[in-house]
């Protein structure tokens, strides 16, 4: 409950009276990020590594930039698109926030797509991987990633590896088919062939028929897509038919191998192939610092989506800084076009066009590294921008 | 062909899991005439035990599968006496209300306790992998599954049908008032076969985890198969629901090899098909209460 309905006018009077007194001397004003992320349900993970990075570059920078204090308001949508309108819009009206971010599935960041429009406040989107967000929303301005950046170039690489026949197992939901479309379309103009391409409904309690399938199409690898949570299981069953004997190796874009889950597969998981835009085992000393410091904090490796609040947080410092403290959406978005810095995965970049992000995109391993399981980084491809965008 | 068999070895192994899992379901619904939605939450507390005894106290998984169907048991057992037992006597649609009550407090309890991601239970290496056999892939895990689901059908079959136990359970269902009248101690019965049926869930929460999954969301993603089993197979006797999970189990994964752009319709087009013909499930009595 607001304070306004639990006073009587007279006094919101006296307070109002008071208040402008203050105003003057207050040392500081302070600005508002509203952070909506899935907390609780199936993303909860998504949400966690977010709000855990954040928290800890806050730590690290301190809460003050430009003379404002910075103050996170975190919400729980439960990955819910009409939960995610509803807090946008109490964030907007209600708190006077600054900036709304985060956003753990595309759905959600769509949902918020057009209060940011109307509200001129810029929407950072950290976790949801579709292409079409940033088009929906000319303050929509993303530090995550997209499916197509990863599963293109994947594509691109299997065919220059000696790959010539794949079976591909997506999910079949927006992030699963967006993926199969940029793998499928550069791995057969290269001249790969896709010999079986099965889509496995979302909620998919046993992978079983579908893997006996991709082993009788015989295949020289299978293009792999499902939601971080169940990669753990399909590796499992990956093993446990043999079909790592059998000499099919797994490619995809890296979620299924997230760094989050990794460890749980077991050795069923060394030698699997897949593009991505962060390893924990990235070899810059920026990472290192980071992953450091993620440990001792949270006891836990950091994912790609810790490291996407993170640069997601430095972005909006960053723009506060060239606007000198001013939250005026234009004066936001424009001050993050175009800005270069270098994070924990690599050089990054705001595409000035889109306000997509571009970044290295790297050919990993899974291997073991001191005892663990890390994807090793052998290749990459620099600054890949998003290839999805229907507007090309 | 030896895909073929492959895929049946695979379906019967599913079958006898949701056999297993959902055979409680069958005994509270079919003979002590309770709708108790949240089963797979007594599933669920079976599978995390399990998972928290092998993963973090080290002890072996075979030990560790009687631990999760004591456990359940036990749970079941405590909530029999203090909640269950008040609405036995009560509509249907109380005891919906109240068990789909409960399984979102276990979802959220779960969730709050142990996070929210998917675990899994670290299994010995002698469960790993396939065996080749004559050409058609066994999967060790699931031939383990296969075993220890049919020795337990077995040993129900016989408990019910054969001992004393068995027939004192079969009177109290059948008139409560005549079976307290003879001398049977009604509600113990009931409370024991409840418990009993809670931990064959625990188990089959455990032997699950390796293949369906374990994660806070489990009692409501697997409540609509352990209805279909048990509305497929009917609900008074233990045979109904056996062949209606087999049933289940071989068309799931055939459907979905065979025909994967289908593959999700198959269970739910044979579990209409078969209540158009057989209302009350393949075994079901003709409309007895």
């Amino acid at each position: 409950m607001s304070i306004g309905k639990m006073l009587s006018p007279a006094a919101i009077g006296v307070a109002v009276a008071g208040l402008l007194a203050i105003t003057p001397v207050r040392a500081q004003e302070s600005v508002k990020i509203g952070l909506i992320l899935p907390m609780t349900g199936g993303q909860a993970s998504t949400g966690k590594q977010i709000d855990n990075a954040i928290k800890l570059y806050m730590q690290q920078n301190g809460d003050t930039v430009a003379g404002k204090k910075i103050e996170v308001i975190l919400k729980d949508d439960g990955a819910l698109p009409d939960n995610t309108k509803r807090l946008a819009q109490e964030l907007i009206v209600n708190d006077k926030v600054s900036f709304i971010a985060g956003f753990g599935v595309t759905p959600a960041a769509l949902a918020a797509a057009p209060l940011a429009t109307q509200g001129k406040i810029p929407e950072i989107v950290m976790a949801a991987g579709t292409s079409i967000i940033t088009e929906r929303s000319p303050y929509i301005v993303r530090t995550s990633f997209t499916l197509a950046q990863s599963s293109t170039i994947i594509g691109d690489w299997a065919v220059k590896n000696g790959i010539k026949k794949v079976a591909t197992l997506t999910s079949d939901y927006a992030p699963g088919n967006d993926a199969l479309a940029s793998f499928k379309e550069h791995f057969t103009a290269g001249g790969g062939e896709i010999v079986e391409e099965v889509k496995v409904p979302l909620a998919n309690p046993d992978f079983a028929p579908f893997l006996q399938r991709m082993k009788d199409a015989k295949p020289d690898a299978m293009f792999v897509f499902v939601p971080a949570g169940q990669g753990g299981n399909f590796m499992k069953q990956y093993a446990e038919r043999g079909l790592d004997k059998s000499g099919i190796k797994v490619i995809g874009p890296g979620d299924v191998m997230d760094d989050d889950l990794l460890n749980g597969m077991g050795d069923a998981a060394l030698g699997a192939v897949t593009a991505h835009i962060y390893s924990a085992a990235h070899p810059s000393q920026i990472n290192k610092d980071f992953v450091a410091a993620y440990k001792k904090a949270y006891g836990s490796r950091p994912g790609f989506m810790a490291v996407s609040g993170y640069d997601g947080i430095h972005l909006i410092y960053e723009a506060l800084k060239k606007t000198g403290g001013k939250t005026d959406g234009d004066a936001l978005i424009e001050a993050m076009k175009g800005m270069k810095w270098e994070s924990p995965r690599g050089p990054i970049s705001i595409d000035p066009e889109t306000r997509d992000i571009v970044q290295n995109v790297y050919i990993r391993k899974v291997e073991k590294v001191a005892g663990e399981l890390y994807n090793v980084e052998f290749q990459t491809f620099e600054a890949v921008k998003d290839s999805g965008k229907t507007k090309k | 062909m030896t895909a073929f068999f492959t895929i049946l070895f695979d379906g019967v192994a599913y079958g006898m899991l949701l056999f297993v899992l959902a055979c409680g379901l069958a005994v509270t619904l079919g003979l002590m005439n309770f709708v108790n939605l949240a089963h797979g939450a007594f599933a669920m507390a079976g599978g995390y035990v399990c998972a928290v005894l092998v993963n973090q106290s080290g002890w072996p998984f075979f030990a560790a599968l009687p631990l999760a169907f004591v456990a359940s048991a036990l749970i079941g057992v405590v909530f029999e006496r203090a909640l269950y037992r008040h609405l036995y006597s009560r509509s249907h649609l109380d005891q919906v209300l109240f068990s789909i009550g409960l399984v979102f407090m276990s979802v959220a309890a779960v969730d709050y306790i142990m996070g929210s991601s998917r675990i899994f239970i670290k299994l010995p290496a002698v469960l790993e992998g396939q065996i080749d056999f004559f050409g058609v892939g066994i999967g060790r895990y699931r031939l383990m599954i296969i075993v220890i689901c049919g020795l337990l059908t077995a040993g129900l079959q016989l408990v019910l049908a054969r001992t004393r136990f068995g027939s004192r359970l079969r009177a109290a269902v059948d008139d409560p008032r005549a079976a307290s009248g003879l001398g049977i101690n009604v509600p113990q019965v009931f409370a024991f076969t409840f418990a009993f049926g809670c931990g064959l869930a625990g188990l089959g929460g455990a032997l699950s985890a390796e293949i369906l999954g374990l994660d806070p969301y489990f009692p409501l993603k697997f409540m609509i198969y352990f209805l279909i089993v048990v509305t497929v197979g009917g609900s008074s006797s233990i045979t109904g629901p056996f062949l209606a999970a087999l049933l289940l189990g071989i068309s799931d994964v055939a459907g979905k090899y065979y025909v994967p752009k289908m593959g999700p319709f198959v269970i739910y087009t044979i579990m209409i098909v078969i209540l158009i013909w057989r209302p009350n499930g393949l075994f079901g009595r003709s409309a007895s209460r």
